[in-house]
């Protein structure tokens, strides 16, 4: 059973968003690395990008497919979690505790367009 | 609805993720495709191969009728001898890749893509005029297991009770075995040593139970199959092969023989041997880690030069690699080359399309 965290925001694609101040931490869900299996490669945005809620922003890559990341928020990338460049398989074994990139929200109200923990366990069942 | 083979229940019961294959439901993995993978490059794994297809042509001429319609040369072979080319449509393109196996002086068993059975069929149907020959589609009688890696010799004789030590590579026999007439041969697709097996459904299955029961092998899905096939160069019908790419596009002209016969095909081939393919398939290594995959773009500075046929994170080595069919202008090796990867131009190097060396027993 895929681990949900309370208090995180979640996307139907499977992303989370975990929210500090201004900023929100990017990444994949638990059911997500589940789903994708070893992840071999992310792609990553450069720092200074931005992004846009609803858009691609990267990719996670298991051995077979590419799966593209979309963004839960809008915003400038403030950091990349440079760490998964060489060590992709973090996300496999705790994908919330390695985000991928740090947003600078800049509308936090897109928060209210996305699923608390309740709900996403839900569709993750 | 995909078509299952005699092996699905037992696929679904051992928690394989399940995808669709050459009108197939196949297993894609059962745990892992790079453990799967690194099982045969070791030590032993089995695959599920049912979904290729059979067809058994007999007569008496069937040796003539097979150079007419196959680019190998098979004259003068020796029974238990298997060869391995294309079926050509007359423009070069390619209809298929396949092995023929010659069982007699008058008996040929082809085997051929999942995908292009039914193509296949009609193909050689259309093409028997003139020839006293008998074309039969036994695809639903055989099932197939490939036991392949470097334990694959002793698994299939201790486990099986196939002794197959004397077989050399290319080579199959038949052998009867609990009344019914099995095929083997030390053939695969992986690089490494191995051996196909084709029985009836029943015996496939029971087969199948006894090998998993020894704890001597890893079963593995049709993921590690590509990664497999893939590091050692081994073309897959659909991405290396088409009806728009020759095998002198994909570099696989020693197993097409104009000097030797004739052949549905041969005019195309020599004229494209003799003016040059518009296109060749060569090996591309990348300096980063990001995955070229099937249809990414190859570019060569502005210049868009081709396709990536087949692409991954080769799992034996570690580097990011491709297959590409390029322009053959950039086809030189250490041509400097870049491929589109998501939103960037990764730099990469034209190198050998083998990127890992074969195991065979030959």
């Amino acid at each position: 059973m895929a681990k949900v965290i309370e208090g995180y925001y979640y996307s139907e694609s499977h992303e989370f968003v975990k929210v500090e101040g201004e900023y929100g931490y990017v990444g994949i869900t638990d059911y997500a690395q589940e789903q994708l299996g070893s992840v071999v490669y992310v792609d990553m945005p450069d720092e200074g990008d931005e992004v846009n809620a609803g858009e691609d922003f990267g990719a996670v890559e298991s051995v077979k497919a590419a799966s593209d990341l979309i963004s839960p928020v809008s915003g400038e990338v403030v950091e990349v979690n440079t760490e998964l460049e060489d060590s992709p398989e973090l996300l496999n074994s705790d994908a919330f505790g390695n985000w991928i990139i740090k947003v600078k929200l800049s509308d936090p109200s897109e928060l209210d367009n996305l699923m608390q923990a309740a709900a996403y366990e839900e569709i993750c069942k | 609805m995909s078509q299952r083979t005699c092996l699905y229940d037992r696929h679904l019961a051992a928690g394989a993720k399940m995808v669709e294959f050459g009108g197939f439901d196949m297993p894609l993995y059962y745990s892992d495709i790079t453990d799967e993978h690194n099982a045969v490059r070791k030590d032993c794994g089995v695959f599920d191969v049912s979904h290729m297809g059979e067809v058994l042509v007999t007569g008496k001429d069937a040796e003539a009728y097979v150079q007419h319609i196959f680019t190998n040369d098979i004259s003068g072979a020796p029974v238990g001898k298997i060869f391995y080319g294309m079926m050509l449509y007359p423009d070069g393109g390619t209809v298929d890749d396949l092995l023929v196996y010659k069982m007699g002086a008058e008996k040929f068993f082809l085997v051929i893509n999942a995908a292009n059975i039914d193509k296949d069929f009609a193909w050689m149907k259309e093409h028997t005029a003139g020839y006293n020959v008998t074309v039969e589609n036994q695809s639903g009688i055989y099932g197939q297991l490939a036991v392949q890696g470097p334990q694959a010799e002793a698994v299939v004789g201790e486990v099986l009770g196939l002794d197959c030590k004397e077989l050399v590579f290319y080579t199959f026999k038949e052998i009867l075995h609990g009344g019914e007439t099995l095929i083997v041969s030390r053939t695969g697709y992986t690089g490494e040593d191995g051996f196909e097996i084709y029985g009836s459904h029943a015996y496939i299955c029971a087969a199948w139970d006894k090998l998993l029961e020894s704890g001597r092998l890893k079963p593995c899905g049709l993921g590690c199959r590509d990664t497999l096939r893939f590091e050692v160069g081994l073309p897959l019908y659909g991405d290396e092969l088409s009806a728009e790419i020759t095998p002198i596009m994909a570099g696989l002209g020693m197993f097409v023989k104009p000097d030797a016969k004739d052949f549905i095909g041969k005019e195309a081939i020599v004229k494209q041997k003799a003016e040059g393919a518009p296109q060749k398939l060569v090996g591309i290594e990348l300096e980063g880690r990001a995955i070229p995959r099937h249809g990414y773009e190859v570019y060569a500075g502005e210049e868009l030069i081709g396709t990536v046929t087949t692409g991954y994170q080769s799992i034996s080595t570690g580097k990011s690699v491709c297959m590409a069919l390029i322009d053959p202008r950039f086809a030189a090796l250490g041509t400097e080359v870049q491929i589109q990867i998501h939103r960037r131009r990764q730099n990469g190097t034209v190198v050998k399309k083998r990127f890992y060396a074969k195991s065979y027993k030959k």
